[in-house]
């Protein structure tokens, strides 16, 4: 979105606490706060709903004395940086080899089916933006998908569309596998926990 | 056929005993296990003494290179100048098929925190920053209340365990780039810049972090550097292989009954690893297809390489592939090869930085040209411009991503020619 065109809508610049930004900017040698640019970018992207608008990149250049154009390639250079505006809640699946081996696609297929978006589309509604992503590192898990910062792992199509609908009626979800597996332990299907002692 | 069962990791020689988070990660239950236990006198000793100890413990760095860690602690400067010392712990996990510093950070933060102290008072650093990976939102948050805890009880900060150390250590989130693993590309983006690889020497030891000598030093390799010093470098020595020694986390994904994490012995064979802790290969031993051994980066093996190999640095390098991050992928044989590596080429593809033109152009040019033979669509003239393409790329480029990109489609042609000539030649017949 341009510059010109928030302007014209009144973009309203999101309320930042100077205490929080303080506390990032302290974790670096004063004579170094370019070294915050990554987490003040997500401390404001988290402010201004999943997303950077122009404004918010550009008040993150003045806190820290930077050029805006280099906060700017910072901002699209990094993937969870998001330049256009998301859905509420940004589905990130995984479908590199580890996850498209035990069945990324069928989650793809399932949420497909669900809320009839494909990569990189958002819901009517506002409510969910669909990315497919690269490797999300949790591959003994897999197949794994990303909803705003928490994981969903050990995911089938079934499951995925139980996940999502909680979603769509506002029913508790609890991150992580969803077939009960405490973390990356090796797994009975059967439900007892075969645990190398 | 090898021998089953010659030896299997026992209980009391694990290092993390925590690791699947069956146990609370706080302090007074990582105090229980073992953590922070007389840390005041592994800080008693000589800076030098600890580097030569974790030398001959014989560790090799976790990361992916094998190289070791005692030794590269050896180069950052013997005397603290004007210029501080910085160690920086790679926590950007992204190599696909491994998973194991989320397990650590999550379940054993307390190990990974006691580990960044003691190998920051060896390298005179009284900082530390550990650079984990953007989307782990609530392992960094994990972290940091662990961090938190340990500044509390004055296990860091001033006076680290009343050793007269100062010692500061800082979380830093990053945003998602794969290239970011790569040492002086997390520099740079530690320093606020896009995650573009320097070009080396200067070699981080000598002009890291802001210009200051630093040195960056995977999750795992520094986790594992209390336990060696309490226990001994010579017992950590003992386990494992000649120059492969200790232990070492493996992922086992892809198609094996009970994908997991698991603790073994360096030098364990690659099938007892499968059998032993996977629960075996979907459909069977006999229907395993190829194993990528050590994360992406590392060309498959074949079935038979797979029945006799073991997993450490130097079989492995032998084989022509390498241990890399030990997250191992198994395939069997309802796998589409080529499809499995198109997506790691697409993969490669997505991750170049884009500094340099052989590999921001040439991972796109291989994704394509892969993608073609994967449908099919393709002559054997293709296989051969594509693998001369890959050779381009190879040692053309700054950082070691070209050749990452590069290394999995060779290893796929080196195995799987044959049978993906016949499919293209079937094709074209089929269309005549």
């Amino acid at each position: 979105m341009k510059k010109e065109q928030l302007k014209a809508e009144n973009y309203k610049l999101c309320i930042i606490d100077q205490v929080k930004v303080d506390e990032i900017l302290d974790k670096y040698p004063s004579n170094r706060k370019a070294s915050a640019v990554i987490p003040l970018l997500h401390y404001v992207q988290k402010k201004s709903n999943g997303w950077l608008p122009v404004p918010e990149i550009e008040r993150v250049a003045e806190i820290l004395d930077m050029p805006y154009m280099k906060v700017y390639e910072v901002a699209s250079f990094y993937t969870m940086f998001n330049l256009k505006p998301v859905g509420k809640k940004l589905l990130q699946l995984c479908h590199t080899t580890p996850c498209w081996l035990r069945g990324s696609d069928e989650i793809e297929k399932s949420i497909f089916d669900t809320l009839k978006i494909k990569d990189g589309e958002t819901t009517p509604d506002k409510m969910f933006t669909l990315m497919k992503v690269e490797c999300l590192g949790a591959c003994v898990n897999a197949p794994i998908l990303q909803i705003n910062d928490d994981y969903y792992e050990d995911l089938d199509y079934k499951s995925t569309k139980e996940l999502l609908n909680k979603i769509k009626t506002k029913k508790n979800i609890k991150p992580g596998s969803v077939i009960g597996r405490k973390s990356s332990e090796p797994y009975d299907k059967n439900g007892n926990k075969n645990v190398t002692k | 056929m090898i021998k089953m069962g010659i030896k299997m990791l026992q209980n009391k020689d694990k290092i993390f005993n925590n690791i699947f988070g069956f146990q609370s990660n706080k302090l007074s239950y990582a105090l229980k296990r073992g953590d922070w236990d007389k840390t005041k006198k592994i800080l008693s000793l000589d800076h030098d003494v600890i580097i030569e100890k974790i030398k001959n413990s014989g560790l090799r760095g976790r990361g992916g290179a094998g190289f070791s860690t005692g030794l590269k602690w050896s180069f950052m400067p013997k005397t603290l100048g004007e210029r501080p010392h910085y160690l920086v712990v790679n926590a950007d996990e992204s190599e696909p098929g491994t998973c194991k510093d989320r397990d650590i950070i999550r379940h054993e933060p307390h190990k990974l925190i006691e580990g960044c102290l003691i190998a920051s008072y060896a390298m005179r650093a009284h900082k530390c920053y550990i650079y984990i990976r953007g989307e782990f939102a609530n392992e960094a948050k994990i972290l940091q209340s662990a961090i938190d805890e340990a500044y509390e009880n004055k296990l860091i900060g001033k006076n680290a365990c009343k050793s007269g150390w100062d010692f500061d250590l800082y979380l830093h989130r990053g945003a998602g780039a794969y290239i970011c693993g790569e040492e002086t590309a997390l520099l740079e983006s530690l320093e606020g810049k896009k995650g573009q690889p320097r070009l080396k020497p200067p070699f981080p030891a000598g002009v890291g972090l802001y210009g200051c000598p630093t040195t960056v030093n995977n999750v795992e390799s520094i986790a594992v550097v209390p336990t060696i010093l309490r226990r001994g470098e010579n017992w950590f020595s003992k386990l494992g292989k000649e120059n492969n020694t200790g232990t070492k986390l493996f992922c086992i994904s892809g198609h094996v009954n009970k994908p997991c994490n698991v603790e073994e012995e360096m030098g364990i064979p690659l099938r007892e690893l499968i059998e032993k802790h996977a629960g075996g290969v979907v459909g069977g031993w006999d229907n395993l297809l190829a194993i990528i051994p050590g994360g992406s980066s590392t060309p498959m093996l074949p079935k038979q390489t797979c029945d006799i190999i073991t997993m450490d640095f130097d079989s492995l390098k032998n084989a022509g592939t390498g241990l890399g991050t030990a997250g191992v992928i198994v395939m069997n044989k309802t796998t589409d090869i080529v499809e499995a590596i198109v997506r790691l080429a697409f993969f490669y593809k997505h991750e170049s930085c884009g500094q340099c033109t052989p590999c921001r152009e040439g991972t796109g040019w291989m994704w394509r040209l892969l993608k073609k033979i994967a449908s099919k669509d393709a002559s054997p003239r293709d296989i051969d411009n594509l693998l001369e393409l890959t050779k381009q790329v190879e040692g053309h480029t700054i950082c070691a991503l070209g050749d990452a990109a590069a290394w999995p489609i060779q290893g796929l042609f080196k195995n799987f020619r044959d049978e993906i000539e016949m499919g293209l030649k079937q094709k074209q017949i089929a269309a005549e």
